[in-house]
């Protein structure tokens, strides 16, 4: 991080400069768009209309925004610490798994308990499969990063037993559990509005959004405003420097790396409760990866996390529209995109900011003279 | 013993099958790293390589083109992460892996759109694929004891890029230990500011050294396309390029002792594929998940547990800023 003797102007950091990071990775999925044969600005509007136009894709856009919140913040959270959560997918995954346990045991029960425990259970779960990498690099020294990819590797193995050998419905090939009873559903959009007389399209988008938002509030006052977050805050800026101060880095880094795996436990809790209702194979889809593009498309602040999941969310819904009109662009494509925002707002963002905070200096030591 | 003798073979022939990839991915690694740059990115720069020389040797029934169009589309990667990591000072491993995230979707994308079979590139026939060599007097001398059989199972009889990986450990080692461009890029990985200091660009020994990784990256990527299958699957490296990290770190970034490493991975490869169904006295038959899972869980308890005090070079990871 560079230090400006003049101060730049903060939307400057946080919005222009990742926007223009942004303008070029979609520039150079146009390339990737006319190298496969189809129509760059057809395929945008074709995804914008599957984003945000037809009946009920605004509520998948924001249902996936809320998965994409989740796991941003987790690696969010992390990458204060100066540690590159790259598990969230498997976090995520065994978040589910807490959430479907819970109602597969309790759905019998009343909802306002069960729903509360299904959250728990996502939180616990998620924070669980992130303790063992956490610990590990606080205590063993083994990297972080490997031991993560490799969570991921060992929760789809465990989740594929699970569901093919213990979990599965009776009788059913498929490997899936039963069904929650209807009860313990989280209500969805559509209910909500339902209840005050509004109509609105049918949606997976559902009430674990407001706990994303809630999420957000969290770990704005978690990082800057308490002295965990100080911690933490401190431990990623240096180790040293922490140890000095009477830091101890391996509680810091396993304090992060819990409250990231909880975050990420809770995409678990807005798909299994919120829209399949049950326990299915890879329901996360690739979304802690897509986290990773999010935190540092917003700056790892929960308000650039908002905006660029929401952005993600309509990439998301849209790029699954446009698979139907241009048969040549497969959902891969968004994968592709989320590559080149990773790598132009993470990995090159030394590449135009200098530029760009050169050019505001320029105007400004111009504008008082 | 003789039944023993007869399970080890085809468990030690696959052990070299499968150990290929992940030494060349492991050496590409280290290359990288006792330059200065961590590259996390192995697994994607594989990949891509193993789509370009599938797709290369579809279109031209050429297994030669094939591998040079991997080696080619690797090295186009790694000096992407060159420029990110050592250009331009970003964090390497949010490059790495944006790089992995990037091929992942790519190599799919244009793959269906070019070959229209839901991102697989079509079934190569013998004509495009590196084919095994029968080495002279395999099955002459099958018949003699011990020796035989080695020779006819384990030696003889893989393709051309297994015998080069061969080759290629002991030359990385001699040119990382015995030549003054091994010296220098452990000295760009260890020391920067005193080879700075000396006259040498560290940029450009860095980029030399992604060069490299990229190459061996490239010839373990047509090697998993176009020599031990003959199409490119989409995710078709499965971690290899984390595991080979991993192998790396164990082997304390020191090409024979990474081998090593890469040889126990692949054995536990190999040992998974023969002990699925197989069921085991006293415990049963363990689920298949299980052991599969088992190179993954073997590489987080070797590096929590077995590793002792890895020490990274030094200046691994931090990027190169000049002195003024």
């Amino acid at each position: 991080m560079a230090t400006s003797p003049t101060e730049i102007p903060r939307w400057v950091d946080y919005l222009l400069v990742p926007l223009v990071n942004l303008i070029v990775a979609l520039l150079l999925t146009g390339l990737v768009v006319i190298a496969v044969g189809a129509d760059p600005w057809e395929a945008l509007k074709a995804l914008v209309q599957g984003a945000v136009v037809y009946p009920g894709s605004v509520g998948s856009t924001l249902y996936y925004a809320t998965n994409f919140i989740f796991a941003g913040l987790a690696v969010a959270v992390a990458f204060h610490a100066g540690l590159f959560n790259i598990g969230g997918e498997g976090q995520a995954y065994i978040g589910g798994l807490g959430v479907a346990l819970v109602c597969l045991a309790f759905d019998d029960w009343t909802p306002w308990l069960v729903v509360p425990m299904a959250l728990i259970a996502a939180a616990l779960f998620g924070a669980a499969w992130a303790y063992i990498p956490a610990y590990l690099q606080a205590k063993r020294g083994s990297h972080i990063v490997i031991t993560t990819i490799m969570f991921n590797f060992i929760a789809s193995a465990l989740m594929i037993y699970l569901l093919v050998d213990v979990l599965i419905q009776p009788g059913q090939q498929a490997p899936r559990s039963r069904d929650f009873a209807p009860e313990v559903w989280l209500p969805t959009a559509q209910e909500i509005a339902g209840w005050f007389g509004i109509s609105i399209a049918r949606s997976p988008f559902n009430l674990a959004s407001l706990l994303a938002l809630l999420c957000c509030g969290f770990v704005w006052i978690f990082i800057w405003h308490t002295r965990w977050g100080y911690e933490i805050r401190t431990v990623g800026h240096s180790e040293r420097a922490a140890c000095y101060a009477g830091i101890s880095p391996s509680r810091a880094i396993i304090m992060a790396m819990l409250v990231s795996g909880a975050l990420a436990g809770f995409v678990g809790f807005n798909d299994i409760l919120g829209v399949h209702h049950y326990l299915l194979q890879g329901f996360t889809g690739g979304v802690g990866f897509v986290g990773i593009a999010v935190a540092l498309m917003g700056r790892n602040h929960p308000l650039g996390v908002i905006l660029a999941s929401l952005l993600f969310g309509a990439l998301y819904q849209g790029g699954s529209e446009l698979t139907f009109d241009i048969p040549q662009i497969t959902r891969e494509m968004v994968v592709v995109i989320q590559g080149l925002v990773i790598l132009f707002c993470g990995a090159l963002e030394n590449m135009f900011k200098p530029h760009i905070v050169a050019l505001f200096r320029r105007r400004q030591v111009e504008a008082p003279a | 013993m003789n039944d023993f003798f007869v399970m080890m073979l085809p468990l030690l022939d696959s052990t070299l099958r499968v150990a290929v990839p992940l030494v060349l991915a492991a050496l590409a690694g280290l290359f990288a790293e006792r330059s200065g740059v961590v590259d996390i990115g192995l697994e994607g720069k594989m990949l891509g390589a193993a789509f370009a020389a599938a797709t290369v040797a579809a279109l031209t029934f050429s297994p030669l083109a094939g591998l040079l169009a991997g080696i080619f589309v690797a090295i186009a990667l790694a000096l992407l992460h060159g420029l990110a990591s050592i250009t331009y000072n970003g964090n390497q491993v949010v490059s790495g892996m944006a790089l992995n995230i990037l091929v992942a979707g790519l190599a799919p994308v244009l793959g269906n759109a070019w070959f229209g079979m839901g991102g697989q590139t079509p079934l190569l026939t013998s004509g495009g694929r590196f084919t095994p060599i029968m080495l002279p007097g395999a099955e002459a001398l099958r018949g003699v004891p011990v020796l035989g059989p080695i020779y006819a199972e384990i030696i003889s009889g893989h393709n051309i890029l297994v015998y080069a990986t061969v080759i290629i450990v002991p030359l990385t080692a001699w040119v990382i230990y015995r030549t003054r461009f091994g010296l220098r890029l452990r000295a760009a990985g260890e020391n920067p500011h005193a080879l700075d200091t000396a006259g040498v660009s560290v940029v450009w020994m860095r980029y030399r050294a992604m060069i490299i990784c990229g190459a061996l990256c490239g010839i373990a990527g047509a090697y998993l396309s176009i020599a031990q299958n003959a199409q490119f699957v989409r995710d078709m490296t499965a971690g290899r390029g984390y595991l080979a990290l991993a192998a790396l770190v164990f082997g304390k970034w020191r090409p024979l002792t990474a081998l090593y490493a890469c040889l126990l991975f692949a054995f536990a490869d190999a040992v998974q594929i023969r002990l699925q169904g197989a069921s085991i006295p006293g415990i049963g038959e363990i689920p298949v998940q299980f052991i599969q899972a088992l190179p993954y869980i073997l590489t987080v308890l070797l590096l929590a547990g077995f590793v002792g005090r890895a020490i990274a070079p030094k200046a691994s990871g931090i990027p190169f800023v000049k002195d003024r």
